[in-house]
């Protein structure tokens, strides 16, 4: 017999070390030393923390404090009765729930796109097989006709996962009715958002989902080309994707005429060189032609003029993970999972100051408090929560307010951010979010492909005044331009990049606007980010003229004499902070 | 590799994998313990590959038949490498933050004795029942 103690953050706040000390005290006591107990990671339901799971039934205890040691060794080591008290009680029915089986519920997480992800050998066709791998290509090349693929992919709700959020049944649709003598799939892995990596996690743990998938998105559309668009610094996923390609090609899951069908289908891979602009889908297109990785203007869209001017649909690697189960189960499964115009799951990619790092999939219509809290196990260092940022560099920054929104397209763009392809970046008390702001705008300065004015040069004057603000230097107007900048770019830059890349900031200005004031007015960051507003201040009362600090500043920005309090000249000082670290007495601080 | 040209060759050739799958999920039979190391990019930057490699020559050694395999991301990037355990009959067991060290008291201890050891990694997601 084991005993399983949560060893999480929360629970080990709530004192799981004392628990599993006790608990080993009484094992020894009663004479039980042959059961072991174990500290285990979270179990991602802190709000009912500590956690003690015994095994092998399966009983979960909640909220189990360090004296419940005795009544569990005695009553359920010992004489195999379940200490009734201390289980999870059903807040409907009042009914105590014992075996973890039946606690699905607590479980916030369900994998549809990354089924198969960290279960099945990514490399060998085999298991993919085992696992009713291309048993949806089966059925819709036997069974089915290409609209009522179209049909079941529409009726299920499906929207694009790689931000937009555009209907996929519908985009199937467009390209179906546009005639053409070649037509083109194309998935779309340039995965670029930073933080977010669900896309090389799905074609590194699954790649044959995605070539089932873009199969049956042949079929439907009338295509018999597929191409995969991935950037070439994800050498793992693109080696895993040729052996995935090759390995079909050698069932003929893909080549000519698939299941005895007459449908003829195969992939190719197109390597990427990592600019964020080709993850929009005409940029994409153009650097597929050998192009330069600019937009264009839509209309046409890729639909009625994309790849060498032929009819070409393009969805997320994401999207794709979920199209087979989607046939295999049916969309009135599909449907139910999810909120009323979001369906399904989403993958997030969470971090930043949160314990519980990690690649999540939920239903839509989770709340961030959920995420946070629960899966993510809370903040680090027991610190204060205060930002969420979603969907990248075109996202924004949520605050304390939307942590009960339930998540899911429509929801997060009246939230001021987006969906995006599913970074999640959590951020707590010590993030400055005009220096956040900054960042994005850095790297969309970086991205921009410079064909169009608005992106090119109003995004490098947003992060110029950014800087301003930060270094100490902004006025009352600088906020006034940032608003009306933000508000041309939005209006009149090209496509989705330059479109969406003011909303850090706006969505920043909305939540945190007392924060740029006081960057502003006070020349003050509240978070001790941005340098050029901090003051570095002995005090004299404190100081016993040690000379510690002055003999180590670089700049010799300390004067004072020996056994006398020193004085920082804030002239000169660098703010590097190695004062602080030498001073022995508390001494100094930053203002 | 022969071809699959009908529904029928694909679900022959599905339930013949099952059978052997199934068989490394549940431990099989001959009392082989399966061992799944998590090896997307990030795993194996975060030391997986050693830990792939390290089972493999010291179960060898140690005589130990276990039926290794690589797979995808399991999603605990907060405690890299992880790797799953089953034991003959067993239900799978997470281990995370796996090393060198770790690897080696997981085989003496869980995989020889089956006595569990710290680091484990409570599955707290539900996956999607395929038909």
């Amino acid at each position: 017999m084991h005993l399983l103690v949560c060893g999480g953050t929360g629970c080990s706040a709530s004192q799981s070390a004392k628990i599993v000390e006790n608990l080993q005290l009484e094992l020894k006591r009663q004479g039980q030393e042959d059961v072991q107990v174990i500290l285990t990671g979270c179990f991602g339901f802190c709000e009912k923390g500590p956690i003690v799971k015994v095994m092998p039934d399966n009983t979960f205890y909640t909220e189990v404090k360090p004296e419940d040691a005795g009544e569990i060794v005695a009553e359920h080591v010992i004489k195999g009765r379940k200490v009734t008290r201390l289980l999870y009680t059903d807040p409907e029915n009042k009914e105590h729930i014992s075996d973890s089986k039946h606690m699905g519920f607590y479980k916030k997480q369900l994998r549809i796109a990354l089924r198969n992800c960290g279960f099945i050998d990514p490399e060998n066709i085999d298991e993919y097989v085992a696992n009713d791998g291309y048993a949806a290509v089966a059925k819709v090349l036997t069974e089915m006709s290409a609209e009522q693929v179209i049909e079941e992919i529409k009726l299920s709700g499906l929207r694009g996962r790689g931000g937009g959020g555009f209907p996929t049944g519908l985009k199937w649709e467009i390209a179906s009715k546009n005639h053409a003598d070649q037509k083109y799939v194309v998935c779309n892995a340039d995965e670029g958002d930073p933080g977010a990596f669900m896309d090389r996690s799905i074609l590194e743990g699954d790649p044959h989902s995605v070539i089932e998938a873009m199969t049956i998105n042949g079929f439907a559309i009338g295509a018999t080309k597929g191409l995969i668009y991935i950037r070439a610094e994800y050498p793992l996923a693109i080696h895993r994707l040729q052996i995935a390609i090759g390995q079909a090609r050698e069932y003929g899951l893909l080549g000519k005429n698939i299941f005895g069908s007459g449908f003829d289908f195969d992939i190719e891979l197109r390597y990427g060189a990592g600019a964020f602009v080709c993850g929009e889908e005409t940029a994409l297109i153009h650097s597929m032609e050998g192009l330069r990785g600019e937009p264009t203007f839509k209309p046409p869209f890729p639909a009625q003029s994309g790849y060498l001017g032929k009819p070409t649909n393009v969805n997320n690697v994401e999207t794709y993970a979920n199209i087979p189960i989607i046939i295999l189960k049916g969309a009135n499964w599909f449907n139910k999972i999810g909120t009323e115009k979001s369906k399904g799951t989403k993958v997030f990619a969470l971090a930043g100051q949160i314990n519980n790092v990690g690649l999540i999939e939920v239903p839509m219509g989770i709340t961030l408090r959920e995420v946070i809290y629960e899966i993510g196990g809370g903040i680090k260092n027991g610190r204060a929560f205060k930002a969420v940022q979603t969907g990248g560099p075109s996202g924004g920054c949520l605050t304390e307010k939307h942590l009960d929104t339930p998540i899911d397209y429509d929801n997060l763009i009246a939230a001021g951010s987006m969906m995006g392809s599913g970074g999640m970046v959590v951020m707590d008390d010590t993030s400055c979010m005009v220096s956040i702001a900054k960042f994005y705008l850095e790297f969309t300065v970086e991205e921009s492909c410079g064909k169009c004015t608005p992106c090119r040069v109003g995004n490098k004057r947003l992060h110029e005044i950014l800087e301003k603000i930060t270094k100490g230097n902004g006025t009352m107007e600088d906020l006034d331009a940032l608003r009306n900048l933000a508000a041309v770019i939005k209006d009149t830059a090209l496509c989705g990049l330059g479109q969406t890349s003011p909303n850090p900031v706006l969505s920043t200005l909305d939540n945190f606007g007392d924060e740029y004031l006081e960057h502003v007015k006070d020349k003050k960051c509240r978070a001790g980010v941005c340098k050029s507003l901090m003051k570095y201040v002995i005090d004299p009362e404190a100081c016993v003229g040690c000379t510690a600090c002055a003999r180590n500043c670089p700049v010799n920005a300390i004067a004072g004499e020996k056994k006398m309090p020193h004085v920082i000249n804030t002239e000169l000082c660098i703010k590097c902070g190695a004062c602080i670290e030498r001073c022995k007495f508390n001494a100094i601080s930053i203002k | 590799m022969t071809q699959i040209k009908s529904l029928a060759d694909l679900k022959a050739l599905k339930s013949n994998i099952q059978e052997k799958m199934d068989t490394r999920a549940k431990g099989n039979k001959d009392g082989l313990v399966a061992v799944k190391v998590a090896m997307a990019t990030c795993g194996i930057a975060a030391g997986a590959k050693q830990v792939f490699d390290y089972f493999l020559t010291e179960c060898e050694k140690r005589h130990i038949d276990i039926v290794l395999t690589q797979t995808g991301c399991m999603g605990y990037c907060h405690a890299e490498p992880t790797i799953e355990v089953t034991l003959p009959g067993k239900e799978p067991i997470v281990f995370g933050y796996v090393d060198t060290q770790k690897a080696d008291e997981i085989i003496e201890k869980y995989i020889k004795n089956g006595e569990l050891v710290d680091g484990i990694i409570p599955v707290n997601y539900e996956t999607v029942q395929k038909n």
